[in-house]
């Protein structure tokens, strides 16, 4: 099944960069991103810990699309995201690393991507991300007042070629269609420390 | 004679049921250790070998040396066996059957006129009919009118008859042998730089790869033997995530090997074989994006699989299961290809997939609020029950508690858990996590 063609708004990644993404809701940004990229997905995950990305729960058109790398060690994780970065028809790779990343390997990996000209998604843990990232989100589930919607806070926290912001919005976990609680807007108060 | 009857007469025999199949292996590997004597061996039934030793003799000092020294190897070797050497397969077959022996040129009637007429490769029945009338021996055929013969026996007899007699030509029809793909080199001084083993590797792999290519097959495993001058070996195996025969990208995926191996005093020979072969079809090469995109991944595919291990690298494929932990597989992707998903109807399933966590400080049904993680959660919304009652064909540890409720539960705190419980369970119902949804 083709994937439906990816729409271009706030929550495109940049191309050929490695972004990051923190919170609890991380893996959730993770397959929505997954579903706007067409084309072979990688998702490299340490053998160690036990989530599982669920095939019949993940967005249409993900799940054949997937790839599962599950390397036993941090160093062989990195190789593989290096690697993996570097193949051109690869279109996203997802990587969980367990810890924090340093600035060499940060910038490895934008070299790598660039190189491939493809996508990364850090999914890191809080303040575990590298000062070479792209962009870096927190992404969060809240609780929804009104039944059936499923609402996420996702904060674009660092960004290093455009304005950081935080949307609210709905996205039920099947499709690449996102709803907007509140609109988009520009920054109005001072930033807080850049991280 | 029948086993009961052995028995009878020894009742200590050791008996083995036969194996047919290591059967023909070993006369495969005899047929093959056989082609010293002659280019056309071939088997010949199931306990023989038949070669076409036309011109060969000579380089042996003669037919009967050559059959000594046949006989001689076979004996060293632990072997019983009958040998004939003669101007006809027909007449080899009949005497090495009937006790071996030389059956000079031109005397071909004479050499198995004494033989009885089974010896002529005739089946039950005519053997039988030529018994009843009183042919018993070759000699008593021979000489007979052919015609009435044929119209009494079948044309069979006539045929074999002629074939043994030289009438009718009969050659050996060797099979040809099946592809070996290894090759070797050796080298006059040994080498001990990376690069020079890559560089010698490299002229191995144009070999092998040609020789996959005359075959139309593509390797799956190619391994690398090193023999360093102290006759120590090392080895160097690599696995590819699909049917291959590219030299460039199999040697890249050399380069760590090679580069971890200890060559001690210098490497002085070279072996390269592939142990895994499977049919590949000569493909387009070169062509549209496709093929390189699938090209390119594949290559990703066996660089990883060759680091961490193919079984660690995944492919989810769809499984006929209600129960979560089974409703999807784990396939190495390697050796799967993707499949597409059903499409599914019925309540959502979460994006992640755990290992059961039970909760605990858990109040009602479904619970208000629970600890899970050290984290407190407080139910906002609880959807369900969907009751998932166990395989009862297949024994799981993991689901010995019975049924299993499972709730959708969306927290105050912002995560929607998937949590189960179970009403069957000894000693009270407990609450589980399984999963989190988007």
């Amino acid at each position: 099944m083709r994937p439906e063609p990816a729409p271009t708004d706030s929550f495109d990644l940049r191309a050929r960069r490695v972004h990051e993404a923190e919170g609890r809701g991380r893996r959730a940004f993770a397959l929505f991103q997954a579903a706007r990229h067409p084309g072979p997905l990688v998702w490299i995950a340490p053998a160690h810990i036990p989530e599982l990305p669920m095939l019949q729960g993940l967005p249409r058109g993900v799940g054949e699309r997937l790839h599962l790398f599950r390397p036993s060690n941090e160093t062989d994780l990195l190789w593989c995201v290096e690697e993996a970065l570097r193949v051109a028809p690869i279109s996203l790779v997802i990587a969980e690393p367990q810890q924090p990343l340093s600035l060499t390997a940060g910038r490895r990996l934008q070299l790598a991507a660039e190189a491939g000209r493809t996508t990364g998604l850090m999914l890191i843990r809080e303040d575990g991300g590298s000062n070479a990232t792209e962009t870096r989100w927190n992404c969060t589930p809240l609780a929804s007042q009104a039944p059936d919607s499923t609402p996420h806070r996702w904060s674009l926290i660092k960004n290093k070629k455009g304005t950081i912001g935080s949307w609210t919005l709905n996205w039920n976990g099947t499709s690449t269609a996102v709803h907007m609680v509140s609109a988009a807007r520009e920054r109005h108060e001072p930033a807080g420390a850049a991280r | 004679m029948a086993l009961a009857d052995a028995r009878a007469i020894c009742p200590d025999l050791a008996t083995r049921s036969a194996d047919l199949a290591r059967e023909a292996a070993a006369l495969s590997s005899l047929r093959r250790w056989a082609s010293r004597y002659a280019p056309m061996v071939a088997t010949d039934g199931v306990d023989g070998l038949v070669a076409d030793i036309s011109g060969v003799p000579h380089l042996f000092g003669g037919e009967g040396e050559l059959r000594d020294d046949l006989q001689a190897r076979l004996e060293r070797a632990g072997l019983h066996a009958a040998s004939a050497i003669a101007g006809t397969r027909g007449v080899a077959h009949a005497l090495a059957r009937h006790g071996g022996g030389i059956v000079p040129d031109g005397r071909l009637a004479e050499g198995i006129g004494h033989l009885p007429v089974t010896a002529l490769r005739v089946d039950h029945d005519t053997a039988e009919a030529l018994a009843r009338v009183g042919l018993s021996r070759i000699a008593d055929l021979a000489h007979l009118p052919r015609a009435p013969l044929a119209r009494r026996f079948g044309a069979g007899l006539v045929l074999r008859l002629d074939q043994a007699l030289g009438a009718q030509a009969e050659p050996v029809a060797a099979e040809p042998d099946a592809p070996h793909f290894g090759v070797r080199m050796t080298l006059p001084e040994p080498i001990g730089k990376q690069e020079d083993v890559m560089a010698g590797l490299a002229r191995l792999l144009d070999r092998l790869c040609a020789k996959l290519a005359r075959h139309r097959m593509g390797a799956r495993r190619v391994r690398l033997e090193l023999r360093r001058v102290d006759r120590g070996t090392a080895q160097v195996e690599i696995g590819l995530a699909r049917p291959m025969r590219d030299p460039a990208r199999i040697a890249t995926l050399f380069a760590k090997g090679v580069d971890e191996v200890d060559s001690g005093f210098g490497i002085d020979a070279l072996r390269l074989t592939a142990p895994v072969t499977e049919a590949l079809a000569p493909e387009q090469i070169g062509g549209g994006p496709a093929i390189r995109h699938d090209d390119a991944l594949a290559d990703l595919l066996s660089s990883v699989g060759n680091r961490i291990g193919f079984e660690r690298v995944l492919r989810l494929l769809p499984a006929t299961s209600l129960i979560p932990e089974r409703s999807f597989l784990l396939a190495p992707a390697a050796y799967s290809t993707a499949e597409p998903i059903p499409h599914r109807a019925g309540s959502k399933r979460p994006i992640t997939l755990f290992p059961p966590e039970p909760v605990t400080a858990a109040s009602g049904t479904p619970p208000a609020s629970f600890r899970w993680r050290r984290m407190r959660f407080t139910t906002l919304r609880a959807t369900g029950p969907e009751r998932i009652t166990p395989e009862w064909w297949f024994d799981d540890p993991a689901w010995r508690s019975g049924l299993r409720d499972y709730w959708r539960i969306e927290t105050q705190e912002g995560p929607r858990l998937w949590l189960f419980q179970t009403p069957q369970a000894l000693g009270g119902p407990d609450w589980y996590v399984q999963g989190e949804f988007a």
